[in-house]
């Protein structure tokens, strides 16, 4: 029960970390019709920041904040520098222009840090167990994780939903000529939030950083989980996001941790230890593909708010 | 009938006559590495032409399409590491386990359209990869070496180098036709149009989706061929050969060389991989420049080069 409870709060911790991810890709996508592979290359360079300033300062959150700040910049000179330039153009091209942004990222942090990988300590006071319930202890740093998203999460609503900027970010959505008819500064605008969809990537990445090692290609494999969250949520819907980053988060850590177990009660033991890890993996997909079956627009259609 | 210099066909026949003559060449100066090289090339080219297929022809924007690859290449062998080295088991199976697959995949992915059609058939094509890296009977993450190459009747050996380049060219050929034969019939002209316009075509009575859906699984079957063909020539399969990056390749093969167009594929694979070998001489960092020179291709160049030589032909023989 104890290894249960753990297994559901790590389902929560990455799920909100997935959603993270997944908020910056469908906030990008339903504002400037923009796919962006290269996201995952925003939560990369968050991890290899954040390792680096924390290296410089001495500070763990020093180091953070100075890595989010960084990504939050990098994202809004790529925005400058080349997405400006994708807007209103077919979704191929926006593939093929990110996925060499892609090439470009990787290599370049090859270049700069080398091809080992890095590793972010974790500071003392973050690095213990937390009692949440009697007799159960839990990770404070995966707490803080989560404690963190959560307020993101929140966040995000409230700029969405409450604020001018948000007003503005919902009216881009829904019509773009028209705001930029009304006078408000559209290139601006798409600036900061491609930057706020970078530095969310960003945070995802650095936040990761001390669980998983630093390394080139980290963010491939995130991205794609980043991508069927969007699928499943609705693209261009920040609260499809939220349901389906953490449904994904939940099936993929219950699933790693039980499945094997699951077919054991079906099959030999040993049929099951070969066929657990692939079919687990498969599991994802599987609810993307029912979805889809049922609902071709995701969960949340971005479309009928 | 007036004969114009048509640049593009020069162009064209120059390259296949090259590819014709490659191995007298490489016989000469006794360049293995060319060979292998052009190998590569060939077989590569034939999974894009596949992919122009359905991107260039039918609009389905897929991303999973190193799949098919890897699917093609681990029938191989798989059946190889059974014990089973016959080509006319793997082959077929080959072409059978891709066209399934694509069938399967594309019954799905084709009820959506746009990105989400993008993202899934990437998502579905990642599930292939994590499946296949979780079988540990075929080495799982590090790969399945092939003992021995598929054995047809005598004269047909694989294993010689000169014959195997020539076999996959014929191949390459074959499918090149195939495809120009597609795209010309009723079939490719109703896919065709219902790329331009798929709600028209089904108000006049084409089942599109039926119709998009066999573009699809052609298209899959005829990469899986490519599989089957990378899996004998690197003697070796992994499950990097259907990483996600791969389906990238293979796109920007296509739009470098000209999406829509019967040769394009052929002339992006080329110069992608023959970029790749003088780039990567230059500077061990050479994807630092090939990034951003896609994103230049993309911004400033989008026919690719098949248009390109359209452009150029045009001025040449107007000016």
């Amino acid at each position: 029960m104890t290894l249960f409870i753990e297994q559901c709060l790590n389902g929560l911790q990455f799920g909100l970390l997935l959603f993270l991810l997944a908020a910056g890709l469908t906030l990008v996508f339903g504002i400037m019709d923009l796919v962006n592979l290269a996201h995952g290359s925003l939560y990369m360079l968050g991890a290899y920041f954040a390792a680096t300033f924390a290296a410089w300062t001495g500070s763990f959150v020093l180091g953070a904040i100075l890595a989010l700040a960084a990504t939050l910049l990098v994202g809004m000179a790529v925005e400058v520098i080349a997405m400006r330039r994708l807007y209103g153009r077919d979704h191929l091209d926006h593939v093929l222009a990110t996925f060499g942004l892609i090439l470009f990222f990787d290599e370049l942090v090859r270049l700069i840090w080398g091809a080992g990988g890095m590793s972010l300590p974790l500071p003392s006071w973050l690095n213990t167990s937390v009692r949440i319930l009697p007799g159960v202890d839990y990770s404070a740093y995966k707490l803080s994780i989560i404690v963190v998203s959560l307020a993101v999460a929140v966040f995000l609503y409230i700029l969405v939903m409450r604020t001018r900027l948000g007003m503005l970010i919902r009216a881009g959505a829904s019509n773009r000529e028209m705001i930029g008819a009304l006078g408000v500064n559209i290139k601006l605008l798409f600036t900061l939030v491609f930057g706020l969809g970078a530095a969310l990537a960003g945070l995802a990445g650095l936040m990761q950083a001390p669980i998983l090692t630093v390394q080139i290609g980290m963010g491939e494999n995130i991205l794609i989980l980043a991508f069927v969250i969007t699928v499943i949520g609705g693209i261009g819907s920040i609260r499809g996001a939220f349901v389906a980053a953490i449904m994904v988060g939940f099936i993929d850590t219950l699933g790693r941790a039980y499945f094997t177990d699951l077919l054991r009660l079906a099959f030999t033991k040993e049929t099951a230890a070969t066929a657990a890890p692939a079919l687990s993996s498969m599991l994802i997909y599987l609810l993307m593909a029912i979805v889809l079956v049922i609902r071709p627009e995701g969960l949340f259609p971005a479309g009928s708010k | 009938m007036r004969w114009t210099l048509d640049l593009r066909t020069v162009v064209v026949v120059l390259l296949l006559v090259a590819l014709v003559l490659l191995p007298v060449y490489v016989e000469l100066t006794g360049s293995r590495f060319l060979l292998t090289l052009f190998t590569r090339i060939v077989i590569l080219a034939l999974a894009a032409v596949s992919l122009n297929l359905i991107l260039g022809y039918g609009g389905m924007m897929s991303f999973g399409h190193a799949a098919y690859l890897g699917i093609g290449g681990y029938a191989v062998g798989m059946l190889a590491f059974e014990g089973i080295t016959s080509g006319f088991v793997q082959w077929p199976v080959a072409l059978l386990a891709s066209a399934l697959f694509a069938l399967v995949i594309g019954a799905l992915s084709l009820r959506t359209r746009g990105v989400y059609f993008i993202m899934i058939t990437l998502a579905f094509a990642q599930m292939a990869y994590y499946i296949v890296a979780g079988l540990a009977r075929y080495g799982g993450d590090d790969g399945l070496t092939i003992q021995k190459r598929s054995q047809f009747f005598p004269p047909l050996n694989l294993s010689n180098k000169i014959q195997f380049y020539y076999i996959c060219l014929a191949l390459l050929f074959a499918s090149i036709y195939l495809v120009w034969r597609l795209v010309n019939s009723r079939f490719g002209m109703a896919v065709q149009g219902a790329r331009s316009n798929d709600t028209r075509m089904r108000a006049i009575g084409f089942p599109t989706y039926r119709y998009k859906l066999i573009c699809f699984v052609i298209a899959g079957t005829l990469c899986g061929l490519a599989g089957a063909l990378l899996a004998n020539h690197t003697d070796f399969v992994s499950p990097a050969m259907m990483y996600w990056t791969r389906s990238g390749d293979l796109i920007v093969m296509v739009v470098l060389g000209g999406m829509g167009s019967i040769f394009g594929p052929l002339f992006g694979a080329v110069a992608l991989l023959v970029l790749e070998e003088v780039l990567s001489g230059i500077t061990e960092y050479w994807q630092i420049i090939l990034g951003p020179l896609l994103l230049l291709v993309v911004l400033f160049a989008r026919g690719g080069i098949d248009g390109l030589l359209g452009k150029v032909g045009q001025k040449v023989n107007h000016g």
